[in-house]
């Protein structure tokens, strides 16, 4: 698998990173780097292998459907860089 | 019956599937403990796994598996044992996490099916292909300020079911059977309470049209609607306007469509489109979702009877008519008032009254069952009167009314108004000797061959007795006076 200008471009503009144009280049030969050695994984033979979904010997935790958290505006709010009337304000999302 | 386009090359099939949301009847969300309750204040019930905090992990909700279960179950369909958790990537100002926890190439639920109830009692199979777990995003309200979306996020993290359906349904009637039967289904099962006005149940349609026999034809999908009425004239307009194109020589793209209620008409939302890759991939911070047969046995043991079995029940043990059962069952609630007024008692005569003048003083005052003044035993104390024949039929929707007004018990009203039926074969008989000399002429005419003034003789009998008298009695009586 080999990244190419414009897949680097577009997998940036989805993961909202700005890319000069002039680094548009050099980042996809970075990524082919990384990808290539990821790549050397697929020489060896998991024919017979059961996937495996953790390194840990364990299973998901469940919890009880109980109301334990919330309640604290404030500390919810404070977090985004402007709020009014307990809500986060944020530029106009215009459809 | 599917819905035909009439095109100038001819006719076109209209083939529609649904995703619907709903969802999940719960106390607290998917992921944390925040509460999942409707209407709060804004940013009230989020913790900071819902704010996507840094750090922060979410465990999940055992009720949401639950429900989701015994959803399953309800649409008759596979339940997964293993299913995973995965993050679905997008950038939204409602979406704190910039990717929504959903489940992808393994659902909780796989292949299932369900009937629905067309016109005149008649069904359709339609094939349910999965239902997954996943979180609700936050709420953006554009309006509030001139240069600012405020955002909410009491809403992030509550758990919902997407069901997908099967490309069967062919009509904008059986879209809207589907729904109906879907909420009906949840509601029973208690998993949703399918309020689609508060957004807790909400559909995607996805529409394309064919020359019959044909493939499928290339499918718009139309986002979030949440009435069953704007769904049909969305598809309506949807399916005309691919005819348009394709009859045009032209071809439909596969987009996303907005339907605008106001204008009564969809329009693209290409903006979205590139927002639409995904990048699925599984949820690191949750392993897969595991549970044994124990789980589920302990689920379909506490399954309440489904609304298909119940108008099976009413039709076979009841002898209900097809219609008159699928009405009777469509909500839970109408189903149990219904047979409270027929336990031990006629059940048709009490389908006639819940369905004729229950329904129709409810309607008449806009006013939901819960809130009824006509209570099912009270409804079904009336129903005695008839039976006994202390009151007529027509008495009693006379009563029925006045019960619906002021709440009164049937007797009480009967006692008040005098109106016990009269089947005193003395007063009823001088009623008729009444009637009988006032119309002399209309007796000979009788008595020469005008049988049908039989019935103006009823009437006249009723009349003078304030409609109380037994039509039984006076029938016994009357004819044999004036045949004599």
């Amino acid at each position: 698998m080999s990244l190419d200008k414009a897949t680097v471009a577009k997998v940036a503009n989805l993961a909202r990173i700005k890319i000069e144009e002039k680094d548009l280049e050099p980042m996809a030969a970075e990524l082919n780097n990384i990808l290539g050695w990821v790549e050397q994984l697929g020489e060896v033979d998991t024919d017979d292998v059961e996937p495996m979904t953790s390194v840990a010997e364990m299973s998901l935790r469940w919890r009880a459907d109980e109301v334990t958290d919330g309640g604290y505006v404030e500390d919810v709010v404070a977090n985004g860089p402007n709020h009014e009337d307990g809500f986060f304000a944020v530029p106009k999302v215009i459809e | 019956m599917g819905m035909i386009i009439q095109g100038a090359t001819g006719d076109w099939e209209v083939v529609i599937g649904l995703e619907i949301h709903a969802q999940v009847t719960s106390k607290s969300k998917l992921f944390s403990g925040a509460s999942a309750a409707y209407g709060a204040e804004p940013n009230s019930q989020v913790s900071f796994v819902d704010a996507a905090m840094p750090g922060m992990l979410p465990v999940i909700n055992e009720m949401a598996v639950e429900q989701a279960v015994r959803t399953g179950l309800g649409l008759n369909a596979k339940i997964n044992k293993f299913s995973v958790f995965d993050r679905k990537n997008y950038f939204y100002a409602d979406l704190p996490q910039g990717y929504q926890i959903s489940q992808f190439l393994q659902p909780i639920v796989g292949e299932g099916k369900i009937l629905i109830d067309l016109k005149d009692g008649e069904t359709r199979e339609i094939g349910i292909t999965r239902l997954h777990l996943e979180q609700d995003a936050g709420k953006s309200l554009h309006d509030q300020h001139p240069s600012q979306t405020f955002v909410d996020l009491n809403r992030s993290g509550v758990p919902l079911m997407e069901i997908v359906s099967e490309p069967d349904m062919r009509s904008p009637e059986e879209a809207a059977a589907y729904v109906k039967k879907i909420r009906s289904i949840v509601r029973y099962l208690g998993t949703c309470d399918g309020n689609m006005e508060e957004g807790s149940m909400r559909a995607d349609v996805n529409v394309s049209v064919r020359k019959p026999g044909d493939e499928f034809g290339t499918r718009c999908e139309m986002k979030n609607i949440n009435s069953v009425r704007f769904m049909q004239q969305a598809i309506i307009y949807e399916a005309n306007r691919q005819v348009d194109i394709l009859e045009a020589g032209g071809t439909v793209d596969q987009e996303t469509r907005l339907y605008d209620p106001d204008k009564g008409e969809t329009r693209s939302m290409r903006s979205k489109e590139e927002a639409h890759d995904y990048r699925y991939f599984p949820d690191p911070d949750l392993l897969p979702l595991e549970f044994d047969d124990a789980f589920i046995k302990r689920i379909s043991e506490t399954l309440p009877e489904l609304p298909d079995d119940k108008k099976a029940r009413f039709i076979d043990e009841l002898g209900l008519s097809a219609y008159d059962a699928g009405v009777l069952v469509a909500e839970k609630e109408v189903a149990d008032y219904f047979e409270a007024v027929a336990k031990g008692r006629d059940a048709k005569l009490a389908a006639n009254w819940v369905i004729g003048e229950l329904f129709g003083n409810l309607n008449r005052t806009g006013k939901g069952l819960s809130e009824s003044p006509v209570k099912a035993n009270a409804l079904g104390e009336l129903i005695d009167l008839i039976k006994d024949g202390t009151i007529s039929n027509r008495i009693a929707k006379e009563v029925f009314e006045e019960m619906f007004d002021t709440g009164k018990a049937a007797a009480d009203i009967v006692e008040e108004k005098g109106l016990k039926q009269v089947s005193d074969t003395g007063a009823i008989e001088a009623a008729i000797d009444e009637v009988i000399a006032a119309n002399p002429d209309k007796v000979a005419e009788y008595r020469s061959g005008k049988d049908k003034l039989f019935g103006f003789f009823m009437g006249q009998v009723m009349k003078a007795t304030q409609g109380k008298a037994n039509p039984g009695v006076v029938t016994k009586i009357l004819k044999p006076k004036l045949d004599s």
